[in-house]
């Protein structure tokens, strides 16, 4: 079943006359035909859950907006960083108008009068083809002053970003919103309480609004036929690295995770197996080959330690060796983190310097430990989930694939001693004084030395 | 084992220790300031010339947000395509337009990967080094790119997080148009076409590709009939003469915005139409950007500099 990308490549359906000729904004004239609380209803009843990363219900969210006359604002978080996360991009592109007319009923739900659409800068195609949509809607009258009749005043500002991870957080989405550096929040306070310049603030992800016009045309209730329990409705998954087909692909939650990434995507090139695939961008904690039968929706993959997140599946296959993926990984996390907080700033940036030392061959099997409990202190210990997402991942790897560590620690090892002179250790003091394992073995042969 | 003393002389110890200025063991904590000097303050309107299109495209884009200084970012963008990098003097003019000090707005610059503090080439082309793209072969199209780039001053290759493209995976970003899945060899020609003035690796543009998905589309549709984005010439480092600046207006292409005078280095570009006569003004309400004739001359160049 196709809902969001229903014909998505029909020529001119990022123009207005193409997306109303195929039915669009008949789902915002029936939501304004309701009352505000009946359209939020509708919303709570779908079950929408975030697509965004966090998973959390949609309609509850909204729903934790106060009442009253201030300033409300709904965020639509579009700075898709994550690596392996290319569906928002393509929604954008193709569909700008589904997007703009979640917005204008999730609005409307949650009563909310300005809106913002944060894209990251590096999606100029995007902010581009949203920016000429936006103009579209205003000059119909789905955007402004008492939409189509009713009481509900919406303006909506394409924001772009400047390039930074960080700002898909949502705090640190709404410092940057601001004009500030992008560093996230303390919170509480939630941003439903005081976000966007301290007024309360809906924050969702492109797609999850993208998907609220559909809930309104089948009414919340038949939304949740979709799917599987808990995790109705369908969900673009975006499949890349070693698959024969990697791209985006809508599905219904709770298919097969084996039948995404060999039945869509086409599995891995010929003669190669499955090494490792991350289920929901780079942040989420790695699965094996085994792991391929579990079903893909949110709390299957939470069962089993790992996440859906925003729907990134990444695919590594048995060519490429683990440590080059966690080095990856944790370089990345090491750029984008901000360096607020201490275990994520320090964490990330000796989990890097631990990796390069594991690949010149100047670590010890011991080192694994450490950079096992380097990456249990960071979780947990910040203000955002940035250094989590490194942790999370790492700390998978490492137990998933302790063996080929090892291997790869003694290998280098061994390839060290033959090339370079390692100097003499030097003595051992404190807690690892009567350490004397493999590694202080006596300095190679003179010969050896080169 | 016997392990061998440490050095006893705690001089030849510290020596060994590298140091920079200031005795800290971190490089450049202290570059961007100079100690003696008092932070700077608002600028003065008396003493900044702005350009006149760049306060103009400010001061609507501070109109847009309940708090001016949600301009900052857009601001700094504008500044950026105008001056080639966030320049002192870019970020004074912003600093006067918005009412802000510089330094908040230099802290802004420097918090994000997009905004330079320092000169660079005027074309930037991004290549995805992240996972899904090193995984088929980014980090070779790097080097690939770093290396057909090599003599060209005017390339700005620089290696980029993940680009949210893995499924063009390994791709390049050329002044915001995707391409991918390029091969080693694309590193060339993508060269070869900016150096031409044509559109980037035509038929590679993200604009172009269909959806995954085998089931999406219930019908066979057209191809997307939309002209192959060119990078437009953008602004190298302009010409600010104080004094013409203070009797008038600066900048070729910026105070003239007559049909085909040239491409408007501060609104953002619009990618697909580049190189057509077709620019849509209303998409950019607040500042219609004229109309960018393929030939249409940028700013002037940087030999005028001296």
């Amino acid at each position: 079943m196709k809902l969001l990308f229903e014909n998505v490549d029909e020529p001119g359906l990022n123009t207005l006359e193409v997306y109303e000729r195929r039915g669009g904004y008949r789902s915002l004239r029936k939501a304004l035909g309701m009352t505000r609380d009946d359209v939020l209803s509708e919303l709570l009843a779908s079950a929408l859950r975030g697509r965004g990363g966090a998973g959390f219900q949609m309609g509850k969210k909204a729903s934790f907006l106060p009442k009253g006359s201030m300033d409300k604002y709904l965020v639509c978080n579009a700075d898709e960083s994550e690596p392996g996360a290319f569906k928002d991009r393509e929604l954008m592109q193709k569909n700008p108008h589904q997007l703009i007319e979640g917005i204008i009923i999730g609005a409307y739900a949650a009563s909310t009068n300005r809106s913002f659409i944060f894209v990251r800068g590096e999606y100029a195609l995007q902010a581009d083809i949203l920016d000429a949509a936006v103009a579209e809607a205003e000059a119909a009258g789905y955007l402004g002053e008492r939409i189509l009749g009713s009481d509900h005043v919406l303006s909506l500002v394409v924001h772009r970003g400047a390039g930074a991870y960080i700002c898909g957080e949502e705090t640190a989405l709404l410092d940057s919103l601001e004009g500030k550096r992008g560093n996230p929040r303390l919170k509480p306070p939630f941003p439903a309480n005081a976000g966007l310049y301290q007024g309360p603030t809906l924050i969702n992800n492109v797609e999850t609004l993208s998907t609220v016009p559909h809930i309104i045309r089948l009414g919340g209730e038949e939304y949740t036929r979709i799917g599987v329990e808990n995790s109705a409705g369908t969900k673009v998954v975006s499949v890349s690295g070693n698959v024969q087909r990697p791209g985006n692909y809508e599905i219904e939650l709770g298919m097969r995770s084996r039948d995404i990434i060999y039945g869509l995507a086409g599995g891995p090139p010929e003669g190669r197996e499955i090494k490792l695939w991350f289920p929901g961008g780079s942040s989420s904690p790695v699965l094996t080959a085994d792991d391929l039968d579990l079903s893909y929706d949110f709390d299957t993959l939470a069962k089993a330690g790992t996440m859906l997140g925003s729907g990134s599946i990444i695919v590594v296959d048995d060519s490429i060796p683990v440590i080059e993926v966690a080095k990856k990984v944790a370089k990345f996390y090491r750029h984008e983190s901000c360096g607020k907080c201490t275990p994520c700033r320090e964490g990330t940036n000796w989990t890097v310097k631990m990796l390069e030392r594991i690949d010149n061959g100047e670590a010890t099997p011991m080192d694994l430990d450490i950079l096992a409990s380097v990456q249990e202190q960071i979780i947990g210990n910040c203000l955002c989930v940035l250094g989590d997402s490194m942790a999370m991942p790492l700390g998978a790897m490492v137990a998933k694939f302790r063996e080929e560590f090892e291997a790869h620690i003694e290998a280098a090892r061994e390839k060290n001693l033959k090339t370079t002179a390692v100097p003499d250790p030097l003595p051992l003091a404190g807690v690892n004084a009567g350490f004397a394992g493999p590694y202080h073995r006596p300095a190679p042969a003179e010969e050896a030395r080169v | 084992v016997s392990a061998p003393q440490l050095d006893p002389d705690p001089d030849a110890l510290a020596a060994s220790v590298r140091r920079y200025s200031h005795g800290s063991r971190v490089p450049g904590w202290d570059d961007a300031v100079d100690l003696d000097k008092d932070p700077a303050a608002i600028p003065d309107p008396a003493t900044t010339p702005v350009p006149d299109d760049l306060r103009a495209h400010i001061e609507a884009l501070m109109a847009r947000y309940p708090d001016r200084r949600s301009a900052a970012i857009p601001g700094l963008a504008a500044a950026q395509r105008l001056h080639g990098y966030c320049s002192p003097e870019a970020i004074d003019q912003v600093a006067c337009v918005m009412r802000l000090t510089p330094g908040y707005l230099v802290a802004v610059a420097t918090f994000y990967d997009m905004f330079y503090t320092e000169p660079k080439g005027a074309h930037d082309v991004y290549v995805c080094t992240n996972i899904s793209c090193s995984l088929r072969g980014g980090d070779e199209l790097y080097d690939a790119m770093l290396e057909a780039a090599e003599d060209r001053a005017d390339l700005h290759v620089q290696e980029f997080e993940c680009l949210g493209a893995c499924d063009l995976a390994p791709m390049a970003s050329v002044d915001g148009i995707y391409v991918g899945p390029l091969e080693i060899d694309d590193a060339r020609r993508l060269v070869d076409d900016l150096e031409a003035g044509r559109p980037v690796l035509e038929e590679k543009q993200l604009r172009y590709r269909r959806v995954a998905d085998p089931e999406a589309n219930r019908e066979e549709w057209e191809v997307d009939s939309h002209p192959p984005a060119s990078p437009a010439p953008r602004a190298a480092t302009p010409v600010m003469d104080p004094e013409a600046a203070a009797a008038g207006p600066a900048m070729e292409g910026v105070d003239a915005p007559d049909e085909g005078a040239g491409p408007d280095p501060i609104a953002p570009r619009e990618q697909e139409e580049a190189g057509e006569e077709q620019a849509r003004p209303e998409d950019y309400d607040e500042h219609p950007a004229p109309s960018a004739g393929p030939d249409a001359p940028a700013s002037p160049p940087k030999e005028d500099r001296a």
